[in-house]
């Protein structure tokens, strides 16, 4: 198998509501990502684009109507989708195309454009549900967030106040992105333990909002990064990824399975077998503050319960002992679907070659870990990097 | 990235600006409807509602009693076996308190909603529904509750023909 790394990465700004066509800002990210690598559309090989549900932008087909943007024109190019596991699976996508030996290099791309659903895609999401068992019900998508973060609280007996930490430290932590929408310097634990209910104990600064953006990575074949002498690289040393059944009334909530077994095929694959002592740093998919902690727990990096005592204790803040989220996550720079890759793999990359600036982690690190998830709370989508 | 790239793309836009018309824009409302086949399991599902009972299937290989019920079995990938019924009662698994309606928009009363493992299924199986006669301090994870259903001649063949769940009174089982 070839071994593949990441050479390149972009994104846009994450706004509510950004002026830009989807095409326009796949262009802008596909383009920055392009000229980090010193490449050219001409040397890419293949494309994947990873989008979510056609109704967010309107269009069907969306993948195709991605296409010019993505720098796909004319080239063998696929879009993927894995809800909100899309964010980092795409990159897994992209992988198997050059570890396979079919491609050189491949251009990975990200988008999401929520701001045309008027006037909240809320209405969009809410067919992710059963159309005879749930629909009926009139359900909201918080309400699954609601429901898991209730049983995990509740099994472990966790406070409210420790899951708002997280909150707090990736809305604290995307002060350094150039593209956050949601960064805070200044945010406390009150400020999200006072904020609107929305579904109990869903409150609003427990969940990252809506938004418009785009990213861009790409991946190449070791051959090609020694033959260019490419120097800012970040190997992919494990993937995983594994879904569960969409039947989620049948499972117990308070653990996320599917990211466990995700986790273990990318571990094994990286010759990881204390992931406690082998990962350094962590950016696990965060659209809500519990999300972080529970996702901690599937990614085998803490025992079952213990990430709001690590949280507690500091060790994932960016100068702890195993940092996570140091971009600000999707809490702090922005939930635009898919283009989340842009915090979970563009993050791992800019670390690892020590390009994350005033977000880079003080001490040194080796080896990171990105994990995204969506669905009805039953996909988990892993990837492991070294620098 | 950040330490070399200087400008980062994206021209952001204010709710105003589509609101007083400074952008640009076009609209479009789909015009999609759907009717769905309940299939298999979800027809004699829906049927039995309005017996006002809960079926499920079962699997001879796992010995699970799979609820809701489906015509094959996804752990063992081989078709079910026999119909059999659960009771309508259950314990709730875990709930929300919510606010929001189905659009997102704000609501003063709020809808209690959650997930009840049902008695008779294998464990932890069971189904989403609405919980009443509790309050949202009443309400908590453990509970034991009762389908409560709607009068024989309004039921419809839907989940919605169970009202909600309401706390097990004394006496019932």
């Amino acid at each position: 198998m070839t071994k593949v790394g990441v050479i390149g990465a972009g994104m846009t700004l994450f706004r509510r509501r950004l002026q830009e066509t989807g095409k326009e800002m796949c262009f802008e990210a596909t383009k920055m990502a392009l000229d980090s690598a010193g490449l050219t559309r001409a040397d890419v090989n293949m494309v994947v684009c990873g989008t979510a549900p056609d109704a967010f932008d309107g269009v069907a087909m969306k993948g195709e109507y991605l296409l010019d943007g993505s720098g796909g024109y004319r080239k063998p190019y696929t879009r993927v989708f894995t809800g909100g596991g899309t964010g980092v699976f795409s990159t897994i996508a992209g992988w198997w195309h050059v570890a396979s030996g079919l491609a050189d290099v491949v251009l990975v791309v990200n988008e999401e454009k929520m701001s045309s659903c008027q006037p909240h895609p809320q209405s969009v999401f809410a067919n992710i549900w059963d159309p005879i068992l749930d629909r009926p019900l009139k359900p909201n998508l918080v309400w699954i967030f609601a429901m898991e973060m209730n049983r995990y609280m509740t099994v472990y007996g966790v406070k409210k106040e420790d899951i708002a930490r997280v909150a707090v430290k990736n809305k604290r932590n995307a002060v350094g992105h150039p593209c956050a929408q949601l960064a805070d310097p200044n945010i406390t634990v009150d400020d999200v333990l006072k904020s609107e209910v929305m579904a109990w104990p869903v409150q609003r600064l427990d969940i990252s909002p809506p938004s418009d953006g785009a990213s861009a990575v790409i991946l190449a074949s070791e051959d090609f990064i020694r033959k260019r002498r490419i120097k800012d690289r970040a190997w992919i040393s494990g993937v995983g990824w594994c879904i569960d059944s969409t039947m989620w009334t049948d499972r117990d909530l308070v653990f996320p399975e599917y990211v466990a077994r995700a986790a273990k095929h990318a571990y094994k694959m990286a010759k990881i077998d204390e992931p406690r002592r082998q990962i350094d740093f962590a950016e696990p998919y965060d659209p809500f503050d519990y999300k972080e902690l529970h996702h901690l727990e599937g990614l085998l990096l803490a025992d079952k319960g213990e990430a709001p005592v690590l949280t507690r204790e500091g060790v994932t803040e960016r100068d702890g002992k195993l940092p996570v989220c140091p971009s600000g996550g999707l809490l702090g720079v922005g939930n635009p679907i898919a283009a989340t890759m842009g915090m979970k793999i563009g993050e791992l990359f800019w670390q690892l070659t020590g390009q994350a600036g005033k977000r880079q982690i003080p001490h040194e690190v080796h080896t990171g870990v990105s994990q995204a998830w969506g669905d009805l709370m039953q996909y988990g989508s892993v990837v492991v990097m070294k620098g | 990235m950040t330490a070399r790239i200087s400008r980062w793309p994206g021209i952001e836009l204010r709710a105003a600006d589509l609101l007083e018309g400074k952008v640009t824009q076009t609209r479009f409302r789909p015009d999609a409807k759907y009717a769905w086949s309940a299939g298999e399991a979800m027809s004699r599902f829906l049927q039995e509602l309005q017996n006002g009972r809960f079926i499920a299937r079962t699997c001879h290989k796992c010995e699970r009693i799979l609820f809701p019920p489906r015509m094959f079995c996804e752990e063992c990938f081989r078709p079910t076996d026999e119909w059999t019924f659960i009771q309508d009662t259950g314990t709730i698994e875990t709930f929300s308190v919510s606010y929001l309606d189905t659009d997102a928009k704000r609501i003063v009363e709020p809808i209690l909603v959650g997930v009840v493992s049902l008695d008779g299924a294998s464990s932890k199986m069971g189904m989403m529904h609405y919980f009443g006669e509790m309050t949202k301090d009443e309400i908590r994870i453990g509970m034991r509750v009762k389908a409560e259903w709607k009068p024989p001649a309004d039921r419809r063949g839907s989940v919605l023909d169970i009202r909600y769940f309401r706390p097990v009174r004394e006496g019932e089982r």
